[in-house]
């Protein structure tokens, strides 16, 4: 249960502001999640390299780190820290032998994410305190989606908190409760997904992640999880260039978005768009049930 | 050595356990109606439950109360956490929601009657508040259901609290069905239905779905009543650890609890019988939660679900509770079942003490009905007096226990007072089976 | 006229003061800054009129009573949530669940209203210039629902005794709801609300009137899978 927002920019010019936009946004939807707060950033990364977000990195003397890393592996790697967040980019090539690297090197962070876009946050606490912490707005990027979380079953952590990235430059955020994750569960570990927690909403993201793996695209996994996932769900997605929206059929849980020139914004209260550029004149509707949602940058 | 044919033992006819006489004859009337039993009251099937906790009393390493001479205090407050108007009642023993149109207007005036002589509050139902029922009662909470049935803003400022209905024990997840026979033209004018039809009740809130948008709609009963009522938010036990976390979470000053024990006018029996938590599993989850959020005692918990006695209810505060509710023994002691309808029963084919047809609308004793002459039957002044001599009665024993136990107030019980008689009891309380320092999960026997 | 901004104001302070807005009065009372605030204008007795400027969250003027609130933007979910009496009037979009329960008064949307307009009402009028979504006069019980554009899907599921009269199409009807005829009485009803919302220019002779079945008022077994 909790509050979404999601911001898909179209015009290049304001993707200076994305990160401060999202962070407004994200601190309106407090009272529908005060428990912890997370958000996805994608912008690009330099050429040839992927990114990998590490969670839990406080500690961590990442100037070190990186000439560990840069000592075993050659090539470039930059690194940038956002309080107990950091961005490694890293030669493409490379990632497998990083991964492996850092379980030895660095055994207390959590790979959150990987991409060549995507840069994932997450923390406990107030969606404001948590946006703050890392920096938030004076992030830049193409799209955005955060998510502020009343957790339910599972318990208020780090891991429990969403977005959710179960694939490269995927993410998924949450609102609802889906009712036969358990048993999708069983089947994506038996198709070799693996998860971190037991929230439902991680099972929605590794049930598309599963889909895309197959060839679908980013839509037609969304079209499948209308028949495979049951419950209350709406759903906002990123992929590397892309960003989607989708509802149950029953459409309780509730949603709104506004398109402009410039951008497509998405909220689970239209209050979180009070202080977009140019709201007063953006189309503003609510999604239909049943209906993928999908907007998607040139590559 | 010939055997005489005629002093052969024949096979005894054997009843099956598993196909026993209830379900053959479930099963042929299915098969002759093509529609699932719908009846009264609450679950009849056998649960681990209240009796299967002993209070372990005072003696030498615990001292007594002198029954009748040192004080033992019964008064509870309810929504001090945000209300401008908590509730305080003498005794922590209430009625629970049950509708007009489900029951007589005779019989909710005569709740609001017991209850208002013993300080304690009634409850409204589905369908609305009457005239009657706020007269007779001195501290009326108000329920608010997904039907909205007769919901209006005048009714929710006259209301003392206001309840908030998820579910109910009978039945969580479900909406309701009252039958045509007990709609009457009052109820349905109240209703805004057509008289005589099945009503169907919806199992979901018209505009709100889930604990964040709870909490808005909580704020807004709150600013149309300039919060001054105490919030409650009554849920079907289920999952109630997360139930009770997430109501409180969402603004509630009150969680009400309902086992499945809890009484329905009319529902499935399936529903009844195979859906929710006995009372005595949710309490101690429950309470946790609020122990875990650092309110305990600060939010308050009212239980409900097959309430009998003072035993019952010195039990459920002893677990953590800080109030019970009941509603089939108030019927009960209305005269629900009486031993002195026994024509009556045997006329519409059961007996006393097994009439469970509350939905039917044909009930002799005058509670569970909409028929003016059988309503009749039910003098709202001697009904409200049975109520009040029950509760009493309920308070004194539940004293009795507690002044054992060496407590000058009902709420100093405590969970380390009792053992468990049952394997089941102990797991499901955490309370040591009596003899021993343990329960099912704790280690070291 | 009297300007609350919500910028500075409390909802508490606010609501406070529009509840307690003296009987008679000629004030009208303008909220600037809503900026999607829930609960805005709610528990209102009196007859005053209030303009909201911007757009309104969840429950705006829920059960008003007498009020005349205007929302100059879109309005959340449960606007005019059960609805006593007065006017609420929507110039933008409405979102889910728009005059549920609502027990009387007149609910004018301008532009189009979410899934479950009209759920439960129970004797309310309420007119959408607009579309409506799915699920539209779910379990209405009585009152009359106008839709000038088209409905969703399972308009009326379980209908009572509630009208629905639609201009557009409908993508589905829900269990126990079937067209009517319309009689000349239902013709100016019909012609009578659209004036009270503001909407003579909307020809009344394009509706379609749909009500109950009422095939489920009581339960029979060939019915059992419509339940």
């Amino acid at each position: 249960m909790c509050g979404i927002v999601g911001l898909f920019l179209k015009n290049p010019e304001f993707q200076p502001r994305l990160g401060y936009m999202t962070s407004r946004m994200l601190r309106v939807m407090t009272e529908r999640g005060p428990d912890s707060a997370g958000f996805a950033v994608y912008g690009s990364a330099p050429s040839g390299h992927v990114k990998l977000t590490l969670r839990g990195v406080a500690d961590i003397d990442l100037s070190a780190l990186a000439l560990q890393l840069l000592g075993v592996l050659g090539g470039d790697v930059e690194f940038a820290r956002h309080d107990d967040h950091a961005v490694l980019a890293i030669p493409a090539a490379t990632e497998g032998a990083v991964r492996a690297l850092l379980a030895t090197l660095a055994p207390g962070a959590v790979v959150a994410s990987s991409g060549h876009a995507i840069e994932l946050y997450k923390g406990v606490g107030l969606p404001e305190d948590v946006a703050g912490r890392i920096g938030l707005s004076g992030m830049g990027g193409t799209h955005a989606i955060g998510h502020t979380r009343m957790a339910t079953e599972s318990a208020v952590t780090v891991a429990g908190a969403h977005p959710f990235s179960t694939g490269t430059d995927q993410c998924l955020v949450h609102n609802g409760s889906l009712s036969n994750h358990n048993a999708l569960r069983r089947m994506l570990v038996r198709e070799g997904q693996t998860f971190d927690t037991e929230n439902d909403s991680e099972v929605a993201a590794g049930y598309l992640s599963w889909r895309m793996a197959q060839g679908a695209r980013l839509d037609e996994a969304l079209g499948a999880a209308l028949s495979d996932l049951d419950g209350f769900y709406t759903f906002v997605v990123g992929t590397r260039s892309g960003f989607a929206v989708l509802r149950d059929p029953v459409a309780c849980k509730p949603a709104v978005m506004a398109e402009t020139d410039d951008y497509v914004a998405f909220a689970s209260e239209y209050r979180a768009f009070a202080e977009l550029p140019g709201i007063d004149t953006a189309t503003v509707f609510e999604p239909e049930p049943q209906r993928v949602y999908y907007w998607e940058h040139q590559a | 050595m010939t055997s005489d044919s005629k002093n052969i033992p024949r096979t005894q006819p054997r009843f099956s356990a598993t196909f026993d006489r209830g379900t053959i004859s479930e099963i042929q009337r299915a098969a002759a109606t093509g529609i699932y039993d719908i009846r009264g009251g609450g679950t009849k099937r056998k649960l681990p439950h209240f009796d299967d906790l002993l209070f372990l009393g005072a003696s030498v390493s615990r001292y007594p109360l002198e029954g009748y001479r040192e004080r033992c205090d019964t008064d509870v407050v309810l929504g001090t956490r945000f209300a401008k108007k908590p509730i305080v009642l003498k005794t922590p023993v209430t009625i629970a929601g049950m509708s007009f149109g489900a029951l007589s207007a005779q019989a909710k005036e005569a709740l609001g009657r017991g209850a208002s002589a013993v300080g304690t509050s009634t409850t409204t139902g589905d369908g609305g508040m009457t005239p009657e029922e706020r007269g007779h009662s001195a501290t009326l909470v108000y329920q608010y259901l997904p039907s909205r049935y007769g919901m209006n803003p005048d009714d929710l400022r006259r209301a003392d609290a206001i309840e908030i209905v998820v579910g109910q024990g009978a039945k969580p997840g479900g909406g309701g069905m009252l039958l045509g026979q007990k709609i009457s033209a009052r109820v349905a004018k109240m209703r805004d239905l057509p008289e005589g039809i099945d009503q169907r009740s919806a199992c979901r809130h018209p505009d709100w779905t889930g604990p964040d948008d709870l909490e808005i709609k909580i704020e807004e009963l709150r600013e149309i009543t300039n919060w001054e009522k105490p919030i409650y938010v009554k849920v079907g036990a289920s999952r109630p650890y997360y139930d009770v976390s997430l109501a409180v979470k969402s603004g509630a000053d009150v969680v009400v609890l309902d086992g499945m024990q809890g009484g329905t006018a009319a529902t499935q029996e399936v529903f009844i019988e195979h859906v929710g938590l006995p009372i005595l599993a949710a309490i101690r989850p429950a309470v946790q939660a609020l122990q875990d959020l650092g309110l305990h005692r600060k939010v308050q918990l009212i239980v409900s679900g097959g309430i009998r006695t003072g035993a019952d209810m010195a039990k459920a505060l002893a677990l953590g509770a800080d109030a019970v509710a009941i509603g089939t023994a108030a019927l009960i002691a209305l005269g629900d079942n009486s031993p002195d309808l026994a024509d009556e029963y045997a006329k519409l084919g059961t007996v006393p003490g097994a009439y469970d047809d509350w939905q039917d609308g044909r009930d002799p004793a005058g509670i569970t009905t909409q028929d003016p002459v059988l309503a009749a039957r039910l003098d709202p002044v001697l009904g409200g007096r049975r109520i009040a001599n029950y509760l009493s009665v309920m308070t004194m024993e539940a004293q009795a226990i507690a002044r054992a136990c060496g407590k000058s107030h009902l709420h100093n019980l405590e969970p380390e007072d009792m053992v468990a008689l049952t394997m089941e009891a102990a797991a499901m309380t955490r309370i040591p089976l009596a003899g021993t320092e343990w329960y099912p999960g704790k280690g070291g026997f | 006229m009297r300007q609350i901004d919500l910028a500075s104001t409390s909802l508490r302070d606010l609501n406070a003061a529009l509840q307690g807005a003296a009987e008679g009065s000629d004030d009208a009372w303008t909220i600037v800054n809503p900026r999607g605030r829930h609960a805005i204008a709610v528990g209102m007795t009196n007859p005053v009129e209030v303009t909201i400027a911007g757009h309104a969250g969840y429950y705006a003027a829920g059960m008003n009573q007498r009020a005349i609130v205007t929302i100059d933007g879109n309005a959340g979910p449960g606007v005019a949530e059960n609805m006593m009496s007065g006017r609420v009037h929507v110039k933008g979009n409405a979102s889910m669940a728009a005059g549920a329960t609502g027990h009387g008064g007149l609910l004018v949307i301008d532009g189009d209203a979410g899934a479950r307009c009209g759920i439960s009402m129970k004797g309310i009028d309420i007119v959408v210039r607009g579309s409506v979504g799915h699920m539209s006069g779910f379990m209405a019980q009585s009152g009359n629902l106008v839709v000038c554009g088209d409905a969703g899907e399972a308009l009326g599921d379980s209908l009572y005794e509630a009208r629905v009269f639609v201009r557009g199409t409908v993508k589905s009807l829900g269990a126990d709801c079937e067209k009517k005829e319309m009689t000349v009485a239902d013709r100016d009803l019909l012609q009578s609300l659209l004036e009270r919302a503001g909407m003579s220019d909307v020809p009344v002779g394009a509706f379609t009137l749909y009500g109950s079945a009422r095939r489920l008022y009581h339960f029979h077994v060939d019915n059992a899978s419509a339940y």
